[in-house]
Order: structure tokens, then sequence, then C-alpha cells
């Protein structure tokens, strides 16, 4: 197994401003936008852009949720294992709400595709827009591009792309791995 | 732990603790998906659940059945009464028809204990017991576990009296292995000709006085009288009976603690406990009917996540 550094924490910083600064753009005061982390690794990138905006941009009222989308992966019973489901904090409806969708990572497209039917559980948004870290192109499935993102990366199929945060993996930073 | 160790839901005999740890934890998201705008996932879209039922159910029946149907299954009910059943057809034989109708999992309720086992044994879908006559109702005891962790924060170390016809009752049996199993004590009370004999080889402590059982617990389960199992009278009058192992509220005030009650339903009111008690905050009643819809989604879920695609 080799893995080589993508973008170590000084970089993932500067794109998380640059993305922030991005949302302000389009969203001003985010008083009808809500920020949706995809669980489970969508979480880390959206609490931290979340506390960005509240803290140094200076945004208040910032709606924040989490999705879980187990229940409506299009793989129940393809692999070996069950899926295990993670929580779903979603303590507002969508009904008309300016969605951004935020996760680490975009490569197929199939996690937001099923994040795309989760929502309407909690409403028919006025529309929806994805935010992601990583952009994995050439390797979709699905037509679903990201409004916001923060890389773009030319992997392989068999290349994975490892995105660690500080409160959880210990550092941010963001690894291409090769098995 | 991820999986379920069985591919059947025949008993909780048959389970071990991390199965109860892994439905209940399933459940809780179940729970929260219950309580959307929109109460429904597509999970199971391309499954298909045969309820059999060969005896009478109401609640059982209408939980199995949302629980499917939030869960986007299809569904096809089946009661014994305006069957084939009556013409002389074997379980086998009505089953394997229905299964030769590409049915996935089969949930069934009939009145011989064993006949789910059976079942497994004999037709290839994955079997839900909902009861088999006065042996086992796994999801009953499930669901009423879930709704003590909930009450309470945890099973281990609460005591647990379950209450009146214990020998007629799948839901006692079921109960005292799903608590053990998590680490309850658990104590039967009733009249001793509704006590099974040997009862207490079961691990549990046996009482016939209600008002010290009531004193040593944390939970009472009170079981309804099951007269249309007797086929001889096991007590002199309903009035007796009532006297004896009926709860109150004058007799829930003077207890040294508040304790929780619960019913797994149909309640007889005025027999086994009064409406008073019923409705009161002390009784978690109406949960354990909600909590039953999502331990109901996670078992499905669950099972069906090991039906080969």
């Amino acid at each position: 197994m080799s893995q080589k550094v993508l973008l170590n924490a000084k970089e993932v910083n500067i794109i998380l401003h640059r993305l922030a600064c991005q949302l302000i753009e389009n969203h001003n005061d985010f008083s009808n936008t809500v920020l949706i982390g995809i669980q489970p690794r969508g979480k880390y990138l959206a609490n931290r852009l979340a506390k960005m905006l509240t803290e140094d941009y200076k945004v208040k009222n910032i709606q924040l949720g989490h999705l879980d989308i187990t229940f409506f992966r299009d793989d129940f019973r393809r692999g070996e294992k069950t899926l295990e489901a993670n929580t779903t904090e979603i303590n507002f409806l969508v009904e008309n709400k300016n969605v951004v969708f935020i996760d680490d990572v975009l490569y197929t497209g199939r996690s937001i595709r099923s994040a795309l039917t989760a929502i309407q559980s909690f409403g028919r948004p006025n529309e929806i827009e994805l935010l992601t870290l990583i952009d994995r192109r050439f390797s979709r499935h699905l037509p679903i591009q990201p409004n916001y993102r923060g890389r773009q990366v030319d992997a392989i199929n068999k290349e994975k792309v490892k995105v660690n945060w500080a409160e959880n993996d210990g550092e941010d930073s963001v690894y291409l791995i090769n098995n | 732990m991820s999986e379920l160790s069985v591919n059947h839901l025949l008993g909780i005999k048959y389970l071990n603790s991390q199965d109860i740890q892994l439905i209940f934890e399933t459940a809780d998201h179940f729970k929260e998906v219950i309580n959307r705008p929109i109460k429904k996932v597509p999970s199971l879209r391309d499954i298909t659940i045969a309820n059999l039922f060969f005896e009478n159910s109401t609640r059982t029946k209408l939980s199995f059945e949302l629980a499917e149907k939030r869960l986007s299954a299809d569904v096809i009910n089946f009661s014994a009464s305006q069957s084939s059943v009556k013409k002389g057809e074997t379980l086998i034989d009505t089953v394997n028809n229905i299964l030769s109708m590409k049915v996935d999992m089969v949930v069934m309720r009939h009145p011989n204990p064993g006949a789910g086992v059976f079942l497994s044994q004999h037709v290839d879908a994955s079997i839900v017991n909902a009861g088999d006559g006065a042996h086992e109702h796994p999801t009953q005891a499930l669901l009423d576990s879930y709704s003590i962790r909930e009450r309470l924060g945890s099973v281990k170390g609460k005591n647990v009296v379950i209450v009146g016809d214990i020998l007629h009752s799948r839901v006692a049996l079921s109960n005292i292995y799903a608590l053990q199993l998590q680490g309850a004590n658990v104590m039967v009370c009733g009249p001793k000709t509704l006590l099974p004999k040997h009862i207490d080889k079961l691990g549990v402590k046996v009482e016939t006085n209600l008002r010290k059982a009531l004193n040593w617990c944390d939970v009472a389960n009170m079981l309804r009288v099951q007269n249309e199992r007797m086929d001889i009278s096991y007590f002199p009058s309903t009035r007796e009976y009532t006297q004896q192992y009926g709860v109150n509220k004058a007799l829930l005030n003077s207890l040294d603690k508040e304790i929780t009650i619960m019913h797994p339903g149909p309640i007889n009111r005025g027999v086994e406990i009064t409406s008073d008690v019923a409705d009161s905050d002390q009784a978690i009643i109406l949960d354990q009917v909600q909590n039953g819809v999502a331990v109901r989604m996670a078992v499905i879920y669950l099972l069906a996540s090991k039906i080969k695609h």
C-alpha cells in the first residue's frame, strides 16, 4: 500500500475558507438556507463549515443538520454486509428552503442520489446545491456535479481518497491511497 | 457486530445479547424515521412479505403490516378463517403455494407451538414468528424490553415482574428470555393455577402475593387473562381475580416507589388494571405500541438484509 498527501492541514484550511466565502456570496445571511452534512463522513465538513461561518464570518443563525442515507441506498442486499445506519438529526423542515448538501468526497454520485430522495422526507426544498471537498471527476455513475468543490482529483478506480479531520482522525489532511 | 446471528426470528431463545443490541440500535434509527413528516424509506422495495395469520390478531398484524409498508416492502395478507386451511390443506402446502408466487419473507402467527421452527426447516424463506401458541412471541418481548430501555435508560439490573396468566402466555416466556439475556431480574406473579410447574427452573422468582411483587419491582408487565385458551376454571371468578391480582391506583400509591406499568394489550379494563392506571403517566402502554412498529421494522430490515439478491 502506498499513499500520497493530496492536501495538508494548511491547504485544507485555505480551501475551507474559500468554500465558506463562496457560500456567503450565494446565500447572503443564510436566512432561507440550511446546511445538511451527509452521514457518516460529510458531518465533519458540515460542522467545520458551520463553525467557520459563525465564528470567523459572523453569520448568525446557521441551520445545520445531518442526514443519514442508509435506508435510501440502492445497494441494499447487494454487498456482503448489512448496511449499518447512522443518526439523522434534522430538527427543522426543509420546505421551501435552499438546501446545501455537504460531503467530503464525491465519487460515483450514488450517495448524493440517495440523499436527494432521503431529504424529501423532510419537505420539498426550494433548491438543492452540493458542496464537496474532493471531486473525483471521471468516476461518476450518475449525472451529478457539485456546485462548490474544494479540489478536483483524477484518481483511478482502485485508488481511494481518504479525508481526515482533526476532531476524529488527529489531523486535517487528504490522502490518495493506492492498495 | 453488524449482522444478526440468525436467518429467522423464531424465538428469543435463538438470539444472543448482541443480536438484541443490534435490533435496538437499528430500531432507534427507525423510530426517528417514523416521526418524520414522511414516514417511509425505500429499503425493501424489492422484497415481498406474506403475513400469515392462522389465529386472530389485530394489533400485531397491523403493527407488522405498517412496519413492512414503511420499509416499502410489498405485502400480502392471509387469514386462516378465509382460506383453504379449512378445506384440509397442510401448513407446508399452504406456505409453499404462497412462496411459489415469489415471496421472500413470511410473518406467521399460528396456534401450535413450534409452527415457525417447523416451517423454517421446510421452506425457503425468512420466517418471523408473530406468536406460536403459548410458546413464544419474540417481537412483543423485544418491544417490551425496548420500551423499558427507553423509559429507564437500560434493562440491565432492573427488576421486572410479569403478572397474571403466565400459563397460557407466549409473551411471558419470550419476555423471560429477553430480559434475562439483557441482565434483568425477572419475577412471575399470579394465582398458583396460572403459574406453570417448574417455571422456577428458568431462573425466575415466583411470587403469589401481588403487593410483595410490586414492592420488589421497577417494572410490572400486566398480562391479560386468556379466557379463550382456558378449558377449565383456573380461579373462582373474575371478581376474585381482580381483587387478588388487579392493579389499581390506590395500590400503586401505597407502594414505596413509583413503578412503570406495561401491558401487551388488549387490556381488559377493570380486570388486570383499572382505567386510572392504564391512562396514568406511570403506564407506557401506548409507547409500547409505537415502539412496536420501530422494533418490527428493525427486525424485518436486518433479516431482509441477509436474503441473497
